[in-house]
């Protein structure tokens, strides 16, 4: 498999406090990838920096040979790298097929002025648009709620919708930021089977963020394990799961433990 | 492409029909001349606010209208006094230089949120009064007053427009040339309301961090919106000195600026024709109490006050609860 994302000795520091030190990894086409560690590890800063929510402090974002860190948002987006939220970040008066619509802005063939004035290349990307809502809400098993207001819906179906949302732009990778929190062990298991969905039949590359230990083990081909904005670990969820310092990292050294 | 449902259709015949030729009947046989000027005030309040209305529909709230009311009034005496060109060619000038100015200043002001960029806005119409009291072009306190009616247009020898000094009733001719600036705007912002730049303006609205996560030039948007709405507050402002004849830094003030916005309020922020309706009541509602006198101001405050507790989503909002949703 060929690299797609490489992060290349990232580092985040908010004045002195040095939320990711010196981080690199590369991701395959087409894995999905965990990134995990314990609260404050520098998880979420990662997320935000491979999408250019925040720039980084010194290395580099390089997709496909191509230096990404630094740009802003929506041209990271458009490139095709696209985040979803941790907390229920969603268009909360849209329906659930209007939000959908519009994430596909970027696919449009007519202007700004071409919509205003109604041209037929706009009317053609609306009826374009609506039909690839309808499949991608088929898809995601969504159908029966696609007139919904967004701000109507339970938890489970949000994180369903960001996902959609997402989607919709026809991202190359997407980056899931727990996207299992707050869930019940059967819509964790919905989801999981939505992600790979994704993975498997639409050829997305997916990192995620998750603190959900089984349906990370489940989900993912690799991980990768941060620990106070430094990378501990990396490799199959076998050998996370035996891996000396995960474990230290998240149950404490027995030093800790006494305090010696 | 205007594939309206007849219903609608039906209401803005209706509504033409009435802005047109049914209040002009009704003025004529009334003889109630003073109407026409309150009637094109209103007319023209309603675009400046249409323009506030559009800022609030990307989530800012816009206290600054006076501003540009004021810049596109100067533009528009400064062209047609000093360089002696028709008040015509002034009148997109002058919404097109409010535009201009509104990019300059929303450049680095449009990154704030909620009631950071609403006191910004707020002092600017008060620059804006302090600017046209200091530079030589604009008269200072003296103002630019005598302004010529606008000239009349011809092309190809065909007279489109008469001239307005020639004509006995000005009055009906400003009443109309409102009315249909109005019909414009009121028609261009229903398109750009329901065409994909007004689905990107309601998802920036919602959630500015998931617009951009999907590919939106949130910061693009915010600017072309922004000009658009101080286009509109400038080309309101450029008929209103032309009727008055006169500008002076004092045509529009702070209290102007937080009307406009007390317009959309009263009219609903959620629907297009919210401004043109809270407008037309918030000026003729203040007139109606006149007669209280000296408790003018505390019954029409406690009104307002009252609306905005009980009608959150503005006037309009009564008629679409009757009715049932859609």
């Amino acid at each position: 498999m060929s690299t797609i994302l490489q992060i290349k000795n990232v580092t985040k520091k908010y004045g002195g406090l040095i939320a990711n030190n010196d981080i690199s990894f590369d991701v395959a086409e087409n894995e999905i990838l965990s990134v995990i560690g314990p609260n404050g590890a520098g998880k979420s800063t990662l997320f935000k920096m491979i999408s250019s929510f925040t720039p980084v402090t010194s290395g580099e974002v390089i997709y496909r040979g191509e230096k990404i860190s630094n740009l802003k948002p929506h041209i990271v987006a458009r490139k095709g790298i696209v985040r979803t939220f941790q907390e229920t970040t969603i268009f909360k008066s849209m329906t659930v097929r209007q939000s959908v619509v519009v994430a596909q802005h970027l696919k449009a063939k007519a202007s700004l002025a071409g919509y205003f004035w109604g041209s037929r290349t706009a009317k053609k990307d609306v009826i374009a648009f609506e039909r690839y809502a309808d499949e991608l809400l088929e898809f995601l098993g969504m159908s029966e709620i696609s007139d919904e207001l967004a701000n109507n819906l339970p938890q489970g179906s949000l994180r369903a919708l960001g996902v959609a949302i997402g989607l919709a732009t026809d991202p190359k990778i997407l980056l899931l930021d727990e996207p299992f929190a707050g869930m019940n062990h059967d819509e964790t298991m919905n989801m999981v089977d939505l992600v790979r969905s994704v993975r498997d039949e639409r050829g997305v590359t997916v990192m995620l963020v998750e603190h959900d230990m089984p349906a990370v083990m489940t989900i993912s081909d690799r991980i990768v394990v941060l620990n106070f904005g430094e990378k501990i670990a990396e490799g199959k969820p076998s050998e996370i799961q035996s891996n000396e310092k995960v474990i230290e990292a998240y149950l404490g050294s027995v030093d800790d433990e006494i305090g010696m | 492409m205007l594939n309206f449902p007849t219903k609608k259709l039906v209401s803005v015949g209706i509504f033409l029909f009435a802005v047109f030729i049914g209040i002009p009947l009704m003025i004529s046989l009334t003889g109630r001349w003073d109407f026409y000027f309150t009637l094109t005030s209103v007319a023209l309040l309603a675009i400046a606010s249409a323009g506030v209305w559009l800022t609030f529909y990307i989530g800012r709230i816009n206290i600054g209208q006076g501003a540009f009311a004021l810049i596109g009034a100067y533009v528009s005496a400064i062209l047609v006094v000093k360089v002696g060109w028709s008040f015509w060619v002034s009148l997109p000038l002058a919404g097109l230089f409010a535009a201009l100015v509104a990019v300059l200043i929303g450049l680095p002001i449009l990154r704030l949120r909620g009631v950071y960029f609403a006191m910004i806005t707020l002092v600017l119409t008060q620059v804006v009064t302090l600017t046209a009291l200091a530079l030589p072009i604009t008269n200072g306190a003296r103002g630019i007053s005598s302004i010529p009616l606008p000239s009349g247009v011809t092309l190809f020898g065909i007279s489109l427009i008469s001239d307005f000094g020639d004509m006995e009733n000005t009055k009906l001719a400003f009443y109309i040339t409102a009315c249909i600036l109005m019909v414009a705007t009121y028609a261009t912002l229903y398109r750009l309301v329901n065409s994909r730049l007004g689905h990107l303006c309601r998802s920036m609205q919602q959630n500015e961090d998931l617009a951009s996560s999907i590919g939106v030039n949130i910061a693009h948007i915010r600017i072309v919106i922004f000009a658009i709405s101080s286009f509109f507050g400038g080309i309101g402002g450029a008929v209103f000195g032309s009727i008055a004849q006169s500008v002076y830094p004092s045509s529009f003030q702070v209290v102007d600026s937080v009307n406009f916005m007390l317009n959309c309020f009263l009219g609903g922020l959620g629907y297009v024709f919210g401004p043109m309706l809270g407008t037309l009541v918030l000026y003729f509602g203040w007139d109606l109490l006149y007669e209280l006198g000296k408790y003018q101001m505390l019954i029409y405050s406690a009104i307002l006050i009252a609306v905005i507790r009980f009608l959150p989503n503005g006037l309009l909002s009564v008629r679409l609860s009757k009715g049932g949703r859609k």
